[in-house]
């Protein structure tokens, strides 16, 4: 296979799976969905919940993306170094956000910073969002495709803290988030939350805890526990589904962490939404593909 | 039963609702987001649509744009980033019905008691069951902003549900929940913040 008929691949596909992403929830967050709805009791959050799933039913029925806001698209990639077409993915990635702009459709969301003009079709300055790791074995580009909204990413945030503060300060500043604008972010929420050294690792080590399929736990037994501890904590201010009276403003909180700097704690917050429209799909060296967060889904 | 709002909404209809109240609505409605209430307010243009009476919805809907433009989803969007221009764009449009997303601010719950104005909450996120519930796009301004940002005119018959979250009585929503959240926050906090008192020892 050349590089181009690779690329074209790879854009064929990769718009067929934003097209998917955009419209279904991955199979982990609509069983965990279930879960928050059968845990709230008032009326009130009956009616979100009844709308929640109807709209999400509707969605399918009409083949058309769930939410309006579908957001800018982020990929997060990992890369085995033995992937024979890496120079491909950039551009593949680009055309396929272009053309599901047109054919899904997605919302013309990105505007370049200065000109202020929306760009019309989703790509623009650095977007869409690439994220890569390379893997030193293997050869096989396993993408995760995320559709960050403007209601989720507005409560984002990030800070360096002292030693001195402590992991309490971590604390108080995930409570601080998401008893803040998180409200606005359409709980459900998944709250990811980053821990390094300073802020750009620790953001990005948020998005990566968000990404993070449910019902997983952090590697080390106490980053596990603060999951844990976090999601019990926030689950009894009394918040739920869109931020009115309920049982479960969180779906899950999700911790990674880098080393530290031995004189610094940073933290970050970043939260998703309960259409949380994360996607992950992996390309062989050959080309073949297949996802894994729709089952009985074929591309 | 359910509670249906036919546009234009009278002060008597706005007095009826409170807090927590499920509501729909029926009329011609506008879209407008940041730029449409920058536009009315700071930089002192006219609403291009007549808004007495009428409803202003905090959303950027998906058009396919063509001859005839078609709605494929639209939904709320976070109210609280129009909190800087609410209060001057009830009073300068006449509107009375506000709908969005999440809490807004004490400026907005203001001028919701003196002009007699509520603002909903729409389901966020139910994009394709509004759509549903538009029957026609029947007008567009400012297209020059953008497709989320211009000003669409949908007609929309029992559109919903929609629970008020800011009355013109004073009663808040979300600053209750707020509120609350906030009186149980130390109850919620202390318990984590104490499992991790001995993180920092090295093990
Ligand atoms: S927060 Fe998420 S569900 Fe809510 S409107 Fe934004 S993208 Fe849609």
């Amino acid at each position: 296979m050349t590089r181009d008929e690779a690329q074209s691949r790879m854009a064929d596909v990769m718009e067929r799976f934003l097209t998917l992403a955009c419209r279904r929830l991955p199979d982990d967050v609509y069983e965990k969905l279930q879960e928050c709805r059968d845990a709230e009791t008032s009326p009130l959050q009956r009616v979100v919940y009844e709308s929640y799933f109807e709209n999400l039913a509707l969605a399918q029925k009409l083949d058309r993306p769930c939410c309006q806001d579908t957001g800018l698209p982020h990929f997060y990639i990992r890369c085995g170094a033995d992937f024979p077409f890496i120079g491909a993915v950039e551009d593949a990635l680009r055309d396929a956000v272009r053309r599901a702009t047109v054919s899904s459709p997605l919302r013309p969301n990105a505007v370049d910073f200065f000109t202020e003009r929306n760009t019309g079709d989703n790509t623009g300055e650095r977007m869409p969002w690439l994220h890569w790791d390379i893997l030193p074995e293997g050869s096989d580009l396993q993408i995760c495709v995320y559709f960050a909204g403007a209601g989720c990413s507005l409560p984002g945030r990030a800070q360096v803290f002292k030693p001195a503060d402590g992991y309490g300060a971590i604390v108080k500043f995930v409570f601080e988030a998401v008893s803040g604008l998180a409200l606005n972010a359409c709980p459900p929420l998944i709250v990811g939350v980053g821990l390094g050294h300073n802020i750009e690792n620790a953001g990005v080590l948020s998005k990566m805890a968000c990404l993070r399929p449910l019902g997983t736990s952090h590697p080390h037994p106490k980053g596990a526990k603060l999951e844990r501890d976090l999601l019990a904590g926030l689950n009894g201010l009394g918040v739920g589904a869109q931020g009115l009276p309920g049982e479960r403003i969180a779906m899950a909180v999700h911790v990674e962490s880098s080393a530290r700097h031995t004189a610094t704690i940073a933290a970050a917050v970043n939260v998703s939404c309960y259409t949380h429209r994360r996607g992950f799909i992996t390309f062989h060296a050959d080309m073949s593909c297949e996802q894994s967060s729709y089952k009985g889904v074929t591309l | 039963m359910k509670k249906v709002l036919t546009l234009p909404i009278r002060e008597e209809d706005i007095e009826a609702l409170h807090a927590g109240d499920v509501v729909y609505v029926t009329g011609s409605i506008a879209t407008g987001r940041d730029d449409v209430h920058r536009r009315v307010t700071a930089e002192g243009m006219d609403s291009p649509f007549d808004l007495h009476g009428g409803v202003i919805f905090h959303a950027g809907p998906i058009v396919r744009e063509g001859e005839v433009d078609q709605l494929i989803s639209v939904g709320p969007t976070s109210s609280i980033r129009m909190e800087a221009f609410q209060a001057q764009f009830i009073a300068k449009t006449g509107v009375r019905l506000i709908i969005g997303k999440g809490g807004m601010g004490p400026a907005t719950a203001e001028a919701c008691q003196k002009y007699k104005a509520v603002h909903c909450v729409a389901m966020g996120g139910c994009a394709v069951s509004a759509a549903g519930q538009v029957e026609a796009i029947e007008g567009c301004f400012w297209r020059e902003l953008g497709m989320p940002e211009c000003m669409w005119i949908l007609r929309v018959r029992e559109f919903g549900p929609l629970v008020v979250s800011i009355d013109a009585h004073g009663g808040d929503l979300f600053a209750a929940t707020r509120a609350q959240a906030a009186a149980r926050r130390g109850t919620c906090q202390e318990p984590v913040e104490d499992s991790v008192k001995d993180y920092m020892t090295v093990e």
